[in-house]
């Protein structure tokens, strides 16, 4: 089977990038390992739509997304994607919290990003359900968040709609170069795909499929873990984090609350399918608590963990592979990739087409890690 | 090997689609049916497309009655579909029980 573009992985990455690609014209083949669409950290996040507290690096793609597609996305997918543009409160409670978070607040500023540091009587006018313990708060009013299962699902949905072939439980062992440029797409079950570019968005898996055509990307595998709550009546819309990144989350439009967790044994989970660890919903409970004291009787129905691609220097690889003519790499998103999906569908799209791209890529490249 | 872009038999109406199968998220039949054709083809897909079985009861009323539609949808036999994946905490647990892990019982 050959298509003109070949995507090796069914997250949001690759099915964004699927998406924009059939809109179009260009004839699209999604490869997905595991049998079901969205099944890496594309399904495993809190859901934040933000810029503040991101690299500098990645504010590009976010404020593009932010400001071109993220309003749009329910309409283009034909899919409720519960987007919220509610503003994001980062928490702190002690000299040490408020110095991370002048620090981020600083640094996100100088790229033109509105976002200010205010203090706990402040960000207790914003949300009214603030406990006493915060002191000092991060401020970004055009931040947010979305449902990642839904944004996920939409944009498969829809790239399937418009004519993109998906296959899943179809696992890429090798990529395989023809007179010098990648071409052939192989599959643990000997199935040869061709096609004249392939965008590698398989997540850590990534690592291994580059490495076939002698291309590394420093990553590790670190786990993801988030909790769900049942569903109560609409109290406050901001997406949330901390200064200590112990937990990040928001209520959903569905009423439940979710929330991503952080331990800080993530980098050390047992290796192979992932689980929720035996003590970060409990530690995390705690962060909440301290925070949210009215959260306390609000019930958890569910914990659910999975991989994410942590990069050496804790942003993505978007980049065509000059070594290997018609290679795109889409991997190390290191657990902030949902909220830039849209942009790096749009972009990578982009670059199998040979165009300019509507953001500068250049300080994501793959070669940037040669000192 | 699942091919997403396999023919389906047209989706056509029925008189019970608005019976409600996920009591938990009121999702009903109807709603499940046009999802499969949508392109969610497993029970996980499905649950994260409509919510089925992701509420207080956990699926332990609905999972089978949304695995028997989703099997006829797609014209295969229910235990090729697979299981839905279940997740700790085994009931639902208030953040005040499950933040005290570390206590000492008296």
């Amino acid at each position: 089977m050959n298509a003109e573009v070949i995507i090796v992985g069914g997250g949001i990455i690759g099915c964004a990038a699927a998406y924009n690609l059939a809109k179009n014209g260009v004839s699209v083949l999604v490869l997905e390992g595991s049998e079901h669409i969205g099944n890496g950290g594309s399904t495993r996040n809190g859901g934040g739509v933000r810029q503040s507290g991101r690299d500098p690096r990645e504010l590009p793609l976010i404020m593009y997304a932010i400001q071109h597609i993220w309003p749009h996305l329910s309409d283009m997918l034909d899919t409720n994607v519960e987007y919220y543009q509610e503003g994001n409160l980062r928490l702190g409670s002690t000299p040490k919290h408020q110095k991370i978070l002048e620090g981020l607040t600083e640094r996100a500023a100088a790229c033109g990003l509105d976002v200010r540091m205010i203090s706990g009587d402040a960000a207790r006018r914003i949300n009214p359900y603030l406990s006493d313990a915060v002191t000092c708060a991060s401020w970004c009013p055009t931040d947010g968040h979305a449902n990642p299962l839904m944004a996920t699902m939409g944009y498969y949905k829809m790239a399937r709609r418009l004519g993109a072939h998906f296959i899943s439980g179809e696992k890429v062992v090798e990529l395989r170069k023809i007179k010098g440029a990648v071409r052939q797409v192989i599959t643990d079950s000997g199935n040869v795909y061709e096609g004249d570019k392939v965008i590698l968005a398989a997540g850590y898996e990534s690592r291994f499929l580059a490495s076939t055509v002698g291309i590394d990307v420093p990553m590790q595998p670190v786990l993801l873990e988030t909790l769900v709550t049942e569903a109560v009546a609409p109290m406050f819309w901001q997406m949330l984090g901390t200064a200590d990144a112990d937990f990040y989350g928001h209520q959903t439009e569905h009423g439940s609350f979710v929330f991503g967790l952080n331990s800080g044994l993530e980098p050390y989970a047992k290796p192979g399918r992932p689980v929720s660890s035996s003590i970060a919903a409990s530690a995390a409970c705690r962060g909440i608590m301290h925070y949210f004291p009215s959260l306390a009787d609000i019930k958890v129905v569910r914990t659910w963990a999975g991989w994410m691609d942590s990069c050496a220097d804790h942003v993505p690889v978007i980049s065509n592979v000059e070594e290997v003519p018609g290679l795109i790499l889409a991997c190390g998103f290191t657990g902030h990739g949902f909220g830039i999906a849209p942009a790096v569908g749009l972009v990578l799209s982009q670059l199998a087409m040979g165009q300019e791209t509507a953001v500068d890529l250049s300080s994501l490249r793959y070669d940037r890690f040669t000192k | 090997m699942n091919d997403r872009n396999r023919a389906l038999k047209p989706f056509v109406p029925q008189p019970d689609d608005d019976l409600i199968v996920c009591r938990c998220e009121e999702i009903t039949k109807g709603e499940i049916r046009r999802a499969v054709h949508d392109g969610m083809f497993t029970l996980t897909e499905i649950r994260r497309y409509l919510r089925t079985g992701m509420g207080l009861c956990q699926g332990q009323t609905c999972t089978k009655l949304v695995k028997s539609i989703v099997a006829r949808e797609l014209g295969v036999r229910p235990n090729e579909l697979g299981p839905a994946t279940g997740r700790a905490p085994m009931r639902p647990i208030a953040m005040r029980t499950l933040a005290q892990d570390k206590e000492e019982t008296k």
